[in-house]
């Protein structure tokens, strides 16, 4: 097993309720710095909850998340942090399941504003901007170096100055990653990267999420239904059911776990209908089981 | 259009391609349409009568002369729309409305320079009387009021209804502090900036969660909460009755009265001219245009700024500006507090020129217009807002004999543009970076998207 430094998430006890309706029932699991953990389950299962508790959009009701920043050696309780202070300061970025872009900015532009806190310290309160004096021009010019490596590595920068609103499908979904990359974050969430792209962009897909583990050494916190992708890159996957942990464990171990499967597919016997149903099936005269 | 009417329906009466049926009968609704409505407009006329009371006369003829127009021009609309070969509608759609956006699109730093020279040029031309300098000197103020408005409403997407108190805030601290302290003019024009910057963050901090509609009602209120403030707050600002005999600004020490106050010279006096009032206008007519050019300047300057760039990224998505780390609520509050400086430089602009102020001139409607100069304009756009000002502004002012018409008219333009052109004159962003201007590296260009 793994040691504690190399621990990047352990999240204790997460307990996400709305009302009455338990989206998240004390889910416990770790994600280790440099690997891709994949969180899956069926629609519904609570997986968007999870990412949304882990980047300060809810405060979980019962529960510890803990992160261990590996550069600045701090630990972090994200369902302490006010939301936007978890990618400011524990550097957790996120992309989202229906695409957040600034759809009337240019591509570049998308990349800009993802530095925006580096940028705004070096700009001084926008006097050095508006002066452009040389500490601001110089982390602008870095600025925009980081953009450029980006665009590069998810192959925009034929589109640089394209709006992002007019980018392909599967354009958006890479600026998304990459505009989330350039907030430098130590652990990156990534919700459904994958959906809507067709076979040759998810294999692309896989390329990129493997490089930025392996290349820039940060976690990845994946949620996906494309078990192309899951099955392909995972080097570790948490099996979540109607907000329960139902497995966890390397990809091999989970394909073959009897309560995933039944998650998935359902249970193979027969269940005992109850007896005014069946009664109804019999008497309606159609007969036969669903 | 026309094709598929005629393959359903039974062709009528055909000259060639024109439907006369058809053609006929949607005149004649369109005639009994507007004999309806122009019968209480013009038909009905309330004069007062020998006696000096109220008489209701009618005049039938101009009512007939009405409904005849509305009938001859929608024949022509009819003819215009259905005629194949001149094709008509797509050539201004084509020829006419995208190229202009284009051409100004093209040469927008030219188009500013030039329009600078002539804003300069002006007062000094044949054009330059006292009366059209008051009317440009008008202008600029609601330039410059759509301008400062434009960071909040055209940069960072909050939606503002009461921009006015920012105004009033500027127009009431110039006038208290002059005449509380005696202190000039060029003084109290960056405190009452402050000021109304001051009152910008005390707006934020309440709708900091809200947006949409729930942001403009609650801006509304707060534009009513300032006026009926300076109305019944009767000790400090005098409530409706106002301030009067505000300082006039200096140039430099040198005044624009006639004879100068004790220690003072005048200007006229000092270049050894003869004296006239006309100096002061022209100074007014200069001090605005410069305020407002600074104004463009500084927006300018700033949409290529973090904040700047942070204030659109919030127009476009508050959650995935979270998501990167970004303080919403100082983005927020940084985009209230500038919009309402400038609101408030131009109202203490106001208040010098007018040297009387009181709360009537800080009412809803003028937040009406300053947004609809924003939004006719289209948001964002700097050069749009000068055009919409004209329109708004000037051409009322111009057309004073037709007084009755006005907000005929005025309906009218704002309908036509918003079925032309549904996001303002000029709406187009230009990208505050161009990848392939820093890099000399081709990029697809932004010609060829979708």
């Amino acid at each position: 097993m793994s040691t504690t430094a190399e621990m990047l998430l352990t999240v204790e006890h997460l307990t996400m309720r709305f009302g009455g309706l338990v989206a998240i029932d004390d889910l416990s699991f770790e994600a280790r710095n440099r690997e891709i953990t994949s969180i899956i389950g069926p629609n519904g299962a609570g997986k968007t909850t999870v990412f949304n508790c882990l980047t300060g959009f809810y405060k979980p009701t019962v529960g510890r998340l803990i992160l261990n920043h590996p550069k600045s050696g701090n630990t972090y309780f994200l369902e302490r942090m006010e939301g936007f202070k978890v990618a400011q300061v524990a550097h957790v970025g996120r992309t989202f399941q229906n695409i957040r872009l600034f759809g009337q900015m240019s591509v570049l532009e998308n990349l800009i504003v993802a530095q925006h806190n580096v940028l705004m310290k070096a700009s001084k309160f926008s006097i050095a901007g508006l002066l452009r004096l040389p500490v601001y021009m110089r982390a602008e010019r870095e600025a925009i170096d980081l953009a450029t490596y980006w665009m590069d590595k998810v192959g925009l920068t034929d589109k640089a100055d394209w709006d992002s609103q007019n980018l392909p499908y599967g354009d958006q979904r890479r600026l998304e990653i990459a505009r989330a990359m350039c907030t430098r974050p130590v652990m990156l969430c990534l919700d459904e990267p994958a959906a809507g792209l067709n076979p040759r962009e998810s294999l692309e897909l896989n390329d990129l999420l493997v490089s930025i583990r392996d290349d820039h050494g940060i976690g990845l916190l994946l949620i996906e239904h494309d078990m192309s992708v899951v099955m392909g890159i995972s080097d570790h996957i948490v099996v979540l059911d109607h907000g329960r942990k139902i497995a966890d464990g390397d990809p091999a171990a989970v394909r073959e776990d009897p309560a995933v499967i039944k998650a998935y597919l359902g249970e193979e016997e027969d269940e005992e209908l109850p007896p005014e149903v069946a009664q109804d099936l019999a008497t309606s005269g159609t007969g036969g089981k669903p | 259009m026309a094709d598929t009417v005629i393959d359903t329906k039974k062709p009528g009466l055909m000259v060639g391609w024109l439907d006369l049926g058809a053609m006929l009968k949607e005149c004649v609704i369109t005639a009994l349409l507007s004999a309806v409505l122009f019968l209480p407009f013009i038909a009905l006329h309330a004069d007062t009568g020998g006696s000096g009371g109220l008489v209701i006369e009618t005049r039938w003829d101009s009512w007939a002369w009405f409904v005849l127009a509305a009938f001859v021009g929608r024949a022509l609309l009819v003819v215009w729309r259905e005629n194949p070969s001149s094709r008509t509608r797509d050539m201004l759609a084509k020829t006419v409305v995208t190229p202009v956006g284009g051409f100004f699109r093209k040469n927008m730093v030219a188009i500013g320079l030039v329009a600078l020279v002539l804003a300069v040029l002006f007062p000094i031309s044949p054009f330059g009387n006292r009366y059209s300098v008051d009317v440009a000197t008008t202008w600029m103020i609601y330039i410059m009021l759509g301008w400062g408005l434009n960071i909040v409403v055209g940069l960072a997407g909050l939606l503002d209804l009461g921009y006015v108190a920012f105004y009033a805030v500027g127009a009431y601290s110039y006038a208290l502090l002059s005449q509380t302290f005696g202190w000039s003019f060029w003084v109290c024009l960056p405190l009452a900036g402050v000021f109304a910057a001051f009152f910008g963050v005390i707006l934020g901090f309440p709708v900091l969660r809200l947006r949409g509609d729930y942001l403009a009602i609650v801006t509304l209120g707060f534009g009513e909460i300032i006026r009926v403030i300076l109305l019944n707050w009767y000790n400090v600002t005098n409530g409706p009755d106002g301030i009067s005999g505000i300082e006039r600004p200096t140039l430099f020490g040198l005044e624009f009265g006639r004879n100068a106050a004790e220690g003072g010279t005048t200007f006229h006096d000092f270049f050894g001219l003869e004296y006239s009032t006309m100096y002061r206008v022209v100074f007014l007519f200069y001090l605005i245009l410069a305020l407002a050019v600074l104004t463009n300047l500084f927006t300018q300057r700033i949409r290529k700024l973090p904040v700047g760039r942070a204030w659109e990224a919030l127009r476009e998505d508050e959650i995935a500006c979270r998501s990167l780390g970004m303080n919403p609520t100082n983005i927020k509050l940084s985009a209230f507090a500038l919009g309402a400086m400038f609101g408030g430089f131009a109202g203490s602009f106001f208040a010098t020129r007018q040297g009387f102020i009181s709360p009537e001139s800080f009412t809803f409607i003028e937040s009406a217009v300053i947004l609809a100069i924003v939004v006719l304009g289209g948001m964002g756009s700097q050069i749009g807002v000068v055009i919409a000002a004209f329109f708004l502004i000037v051409l009322p002012e111009m057309a004073r004999e037709f007084e009755q018409y006005r907000m005929l008219v005025f309906g009218a333009a704002m309908v036509a543009v918003m079925v032309w052109r549904p996001r303002g004159l000029l709406s187009y962003r230009d990208p505050t970076i161009l990848f392939s201007k820093i890099t000399g590296r081709k990029s697809t260009g932004r010609e060829h998207q979708a």
